[in-house]
């Protein structure tokens, strides 16, 4: 008999859990502990030495946690995870595995802002340098590699929407650099897009969007794909020397295809610290095993407000892939079959005077900066976020006066359209 | 035999019917993978023989250590090889030879020997390549989980404990199989690739 493999909708509600072995509680329980007795003094020599597996303290690892690790890592078909405090977290912990000071790393320029900020200047001081590519040049990732590359770093979905980035050609020119491929896949989910089948050796996530869904917890994880042979060329030496701080132990050759995941956590985590709470794992979990039905909906409605705009008079343009005939339609039908992400940016005719009102005329709608919530959010970025810029920083930035970035949620889409239409009109 | 991919149901029904190991080529240092192998199986309550030439004689965790496996005086279960491929066979026709033959011959994680699991196939014994069965055991009693790693098993049953203390998990667990990695078989495809 072959055993069946189960469907995305089973392993979102099942997969890391299972009834508490103690206590036959069903539902994950939140180990809200730091830390967790040893059976006897071998034991816990065992478990510092990362010779057995086990819990000893909540910095490093909590149940609560590790089945959120198991859970995003069998929906995205890696072989482990790592939780953390937030997507930022996630983006330092990889990138403190990979990178020496003085390496580089190239990364798409069509990303998530506060990752631009974070690569352009936190990094920088721990002398990780970024170096820039275009997802609508190709040739520009390969231009970009150096001996000292040591990543390629692309947004699947990139934020503020629109922009489905190539993976697979991105996937290839890592390959042949012989650079992991790290995807962060926060604005489409493995529900749209699993980016470990084209090509990617670690996904990101930052948790706080549609995983958690309901915008009540922030977090973040790292996915090892279990691909790459991080001993090869010895370029990784946290993966692939003997560390002094594990006795000379290799966490490759020790951990064999999830040693990333297990570098992240006993390098990274221990020493850096943003661990995320069991509570906050415990929220994000409950979200996951709706993700399905959310995510589709989210879908589904973003491409009928987005189908909405486009026909409306005060709109001058939507940048939302799921349109027929938008300049990143094939690649989104490509990667994301099921729909177009819910992330995406319009321009209003009236410039910024028009932004500001209909952000200040939304009644269903919020006003914020998160994306990825049950309910629908606005932002103006010119008159917000990208406030501190000149006129053409912000068009660069792809943050004009005239933009306006939608997170569309999961309610009923007609009230959607009639929240927009009457802020429109007002 | 595929040795690809294995059924969750044929390794654990190895791991829970095994009860003797001779582990080949352990290594006496406490940081090598086969020293953190050994280790945990003798935790997990196999009786355990360390064979290595060189250390003959001499105890790894209190265990007496044998040049090779013909001079094991007792019958073993299983035999786990962690030497690299090219020098399986030789391990692979001693166990054959023995006067009572091993149920299982298991390689470790990157060891792997077409032509000698087909020789031990043919002499009655199960075998299993590529794998590590400290990885297995980990994975389907599920304390691997305990690190973030995906068991690729799911369960609406309780995991039943293993013996005192509640660190240690028992490999009565019953499972359905979870969700694929496709990644590691690419994985796989990429090193054959780039050794080519
Ligand atoms: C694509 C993307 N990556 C990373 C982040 C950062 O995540 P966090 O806010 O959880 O640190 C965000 C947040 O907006 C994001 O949209």
């Amino acid at each position: 008999m072959t055993e069946r493999t189960p469907g995305f909708s089973t392993l979102a509600i099942h997969a890391g859990a299972q009834p508490d072995p103690t206590t036959g509680a069903r539902a994950t329980p939140i180990y809200q502990t730091t830390s967790f007795v040893f059976d006897d003094v071998d034991h816990a020599a065992s478990l510092f030495g990362l010779q057995a597996f086990g819990n000893i303290y909540t910095r490093i690892g909590n149940p609560t946690c590790a089945v959120l690790e198991e859970r995003v890592a069998a929906l995205e078909g890696g072989t482990a995870g790592l939780a953390v405090a937030s997507g930022h977290a996630a983006q330092v912990l990889v990138m403190h595995a990979l990178m020496t000071p003085g390496d580089e790393f190239v990364a798409s320029k069509k990303l998530y802002g506060g990752s631009i900020n974070q690569f352009n200047h936190s990094f920088k001081n721990f002398g990780w340098n970024v170096v820039w590519a275009d997802p609508d040049d190709i040739g520009s990732f390969e231009r970009a590699i150096t001996p000292k590359t040591k990543a390629i770093f692309i947004e699947s979905i990139a934020n503020p929407g629109g922009v489905i980035t190539d993976i697979e050609a991105i996937g290839n020119i890592a390959r042949r650099a012989g650079v992991p491929l790290i995807v962060d896949n926060t604005l489409a989910t493995p529900y749209l897009c699993r980016p470990i089948e084209h090509g990617a050796d670690v996904v990101i996530h930052s948790l706080t969007k549609f995983l958690g869904g309901h915008g009540n917890s922030i977090g973040g994880m790292i996915v090892d794909a279990g691909t790459f042979n991080w001993s090869r060329e010895g370029r990784y030496p946290m993966l692939s020397e003997p560390r002094p701080e594990y006795q000379g132990i290799v966490l490759h050759e020790t951990f064999g295809n999830f040693a990333f995941a297990i570098a992240c956590r006993v390098l990274g985590l221990r020493d850096l610290g943003p661990a995320l709470s069991p509570f906050n794992a415990f929220l994000i979990l409950t979200g996951i095993e709706t993700l399905s039905l959310r995510m589709q909906k989210h879908c589904d409605n973003a491409k009928a407000v987005a189908e909405w705009l486009a026909a409306n008079k005060h709109v001058a343009w939507v940048s939302y892939p799921g349109l027929a005939g938008d300049r990143y339609h094939n690649l989104a039908r490509k990667y994301c079959p099921k729909g177009a992400g819910a992330v995406f940016t319009f321009g209003l005719k009236g410039g910024y005077e028009a932004g500001v009102k209909l952000v200040s005329n939304v009644k269903l709608f919020s006003h914020l900066a998160n994306i990825g919530d049950t309910r629908s959010l606005i932002i103006h970025p010119a008159s917000t976020t990208h406030r501190q810029l000149s006129d053409a920083q912000k068009v660069q930035a792809g943050a004009g006066p005239d933009v306006v970035r939608l997170s569309i949620g999961i309610e009923d889409k007609d009230d959607i359209i009639a929240d927009l239409e009457q802020a429109l009109a007002a | 035999m595929n040795h690809d991919t294995y059924p969750d149901t044929f390794i654990r029904n190895i791991l829970n019917t095994v009860k003797t190991i001779a582990m080949v080529g352990i290594s006496p240092k406490e940081n090598r993978p086969s020293f953190f192998a050994f280790k945990y199986l003798l935790e997990r309550g196999y009786r355990m023989i360390p064979v290595n030439p060189g250390q003959a004689g001499k105890e790894i965790l209190g265990q007496k250590v044998y040049a090779s496996l013909k001079d094991i005086p007792e019958p073993v279960d299983m035999v786990d090889i962690f030497r690299a491929s090219q020098h399986v066979m030789p391990v692979v026709d001693e166990a054959i030879a023995l006067p009572r033959k091993p149920q299982v011959i298991w390689m470790q994680l990157g060891v792997r020997d077409d032509a000698a699991a087909a020789k031990a196939e043919a002499a009655g014994i199960k075998v299993v390549m590529n794998r590590c069965p400290k990885i297995e055991y980990g994975r389907l009693s599920s304390e691997i989980s305990w690190i973030g790693v995906n068991s690729r098993t799911l369960s609406s049953k309780r995991a039943p404990l293993l013996g005192k203390g509640v660190q240690r998990m028992s490999l009565n667990r019953q499972t359905m199989s979870g969700g694929a990695t496709d990644a590691t078989d690419r994985a796989e495809r990429v090193r054959d690739e780039q050794e080519k």
